[in-house]
């Protein structure tokens, strides 16, 4: 509850009682004075506090259940495999060689992933499949797709241009770095006669 | 050195006069409209966007919204305003700046990541109880789909949320301090404590409870010290968005210092949401968690006599992608008001 005496005082009242009050109340005492080797046990003191309390949050905060986890991301990356399976064996049986057949299912699995992408489901697919849904071509087209759906707001060129690959930059970047990388040493094998 | 005789302890201030919160208004989106304060909440939509074109613009849209029911609401007219007091979660708080353009009233613009709340009912009162204005509007707001764009990944992408991460909410929440005490006044805020930066060296971006534990641990511990008081003395200490796993961090923090406050200890995190239904993973966070949850949740009680005196003290993770990709540590800061019955 409000007191009353706080109710009544006003700002110039303010004033006057600043300029009599003692206010012992708030005082806190002098500071010792500090040493070089005060304050570095001060600091030594702080950083074993901090690290007792990433322990601590370490112990308490929860997480999921690993097998669970690969279990429920086995099923959906199985589930993807399947659908590609069944996209090869029907491009094959249509008369297709195995390349352009391999060719359609990659097309047709991207196609897929950015078409839930933009209905939000493939968010769903997983927020519940993790790594299943993420590490085949269908995880590589949805993070492609989203940064594109999200970034459209800010423009064709600084927003979807500059956006696109913020997810994606990295694998594609550092993909054909590492290619590069094996073919270089490949070439270097056949150079020396190794290969 | 002599102090002024409203500075209180270290870190306090008790204020002059009371600033009384006269009106309140919030607006929330979709998750929240499903969850335990629908009802109390003055306008909800299923439409997240609001009917704009980007997030950032429904986020603005929220401020906007806010501070028209509560001007509505308590009958107030925009040009009796004298300052705003705004802030949101956006760089450079975008959300304020074009939310609250058309109602041409004086701004401050304020950041305090989800600690904003306080922060500006803090300055809000501090400026109501100096006598420096006599009427101002406190508000804040966040949006689940524009902090995810700020903070992490985009939507449609597929990530996984831990267990420890909270959901930011979709809401705005705008405040009427004045220094008359209306008829309809939901509260008073009579005393404020100031939080600092506190860094434990939490680096896990999706632990943010626990990232600003330790900063609600030291307001609370700093307020209870400058007054000299028990947590009893409270009915309730609320913290603004620590979430399940972070509230559980911040009892046992000052259970450590000899501070129990199991038995009054609330969370609006946990609060505005069901957490076992509604799948937000430690709770519900944001500038919008705070002050959606005050407006609906706590002032109605506090108006109604239920609870006499409560320890309001919003939180806030200090980061940014820049300096968590740089490997920067997540400090917090929580900002405190009691808020008093009359």
């Amino acid at each position: 509850m409000v007191n009353d005496e706080q109710i009544r005082i006003s700002p110039r009242a303010a004033k006057d009682i600043q300029e009599n009050s003692e206010t012992l109340e708030g005082m806190t005492p002098p500071e010792a004075p500090s040493s070089a080797q005060a304050d570095k046990e001060r600091e030594d003191e702080k950083e074993a506090e901090k690290q007792q309390y990433n322990e601590y949050v370490k112990q308490v905060t929860p997480t999921k259940n690993l097998w669970w986890q690969m279990c429920k991301a086995f099923l959906v990356g199985g589930l993807f495999c399947v659908i590609g399976q069944f996209i090869l064996n029907t491009a094959q049986s249509l008369g297709l060689d195995k390349e352009t057949a391999g060719s359609w299912t990659s097309l047709l699995l991207i196609l897929l992933s950015v078409i839930l992408t933009g209905f939000s489901l493939y968010q769903c697919i997983a927020a519940w499949g993790g790594a299943g849904a993420l590490v085949p071509i269908t995880g590589f087209a949805n993070s492609v797709a989203s940064p594109a759906i999200e970034y459209k707001t800010e423009g064709q060129v600084f927003g979807i241009g500059v956006k696109i690959f913020t997810i994606a930059g990295p694998v594609i970047l550092y993909g054909v770095f590492t290619s590069w990388l094996l073919g270089f040493f490949y070439w270097l094998g056949i150079v020396l006669g190794i290969v | 050195m002599k102090k002024s005789a409203f500075e209180v302890g270290r870190s306090s201030a008790r204020l002059p006069m009371p600033a009384y919160i006269s009106g309140s208004g919030c607006i929330a989106g979709s998750k929240e409209s499903e969850g335990p304060l629908a009802r109390q909440i003055d306008h909800l939509s299923t439409d997240d966007k609001f009917g704009m074109d980007s997030w950032e613009a429904a986020e603005s849209f929220l401020q906007k919204e806010a501070v028209r029911i509560l001007l509505e609401k308590s009958g107030t007219d925009k040009r009796e305003i004298r300052y705003l007091f705004a802030g949101d979660l956006l760089g450079q708080s975008i959300a304020s700046s074009f939310g609250l353009l058309d109602y041409e009233i004086p701004l401050f613009g304020l950041y305090g990541a989800c600690s904003t709340c306080g922060e500006s009912l803090s300055l809000g009162a501090m400026t109501i109880a100096t006598g420096l204005a006599s009427k101002v509007v406190c508000v804040t707001s966040s949006h689940f789909a524009s902090a995810e764009k700020e903070f992490r990944f985009p939507l449609e992408y597929g990530a996984q949320r831990p267990k420890s991460s909270t959901w930011t909410v979709t809401g705005s929440g705008a405040f009427l301090v004045t220094a008359e005490r209306s008829v309809n006044v939901l509260a008073a805020i009579t005393e404020v404590t100031t939080g600092r930066i506190i860094d434990m060296g939490i680096k896990d971006n999706s632990n943010m409870g626990c990232a600003m534990a330790p900063a609600a641990a030291d307001t609370i511990r700093q307020h209870l010290e400058d007054f000299g008081r028990d947590p009893q003395e409270y009915d309730w200490i609320i913290t603004g968005d620590l979430g399940q796993v972070g509230s559980k961090a911040l009892i046992d923090l000052l259970a450590g210092k000899g501070i129990d406050i199991s038995a009054n200890h609330m969370d609006c995190g946990t609060t505005i949401f069901d957490i076992e239904k509604q799948q937000v993973g430690s709770g519900g966070s944001g500038c919008g968690c705070a002050a959606v949850t005050l407006a609906a949740h706590i002032l109605p009680r506090i108006k109604s006599g239920e609870w006499k005196r409560v320890l309001f003290l919003p939180t806030g993770a200090l980061l940014s992608k820049t300096s968590f990709n740089e490997g920067l540590a997540v400090p917090g800061i929580a900002h405190a008001i009691v808020l008093e019955h009359v």
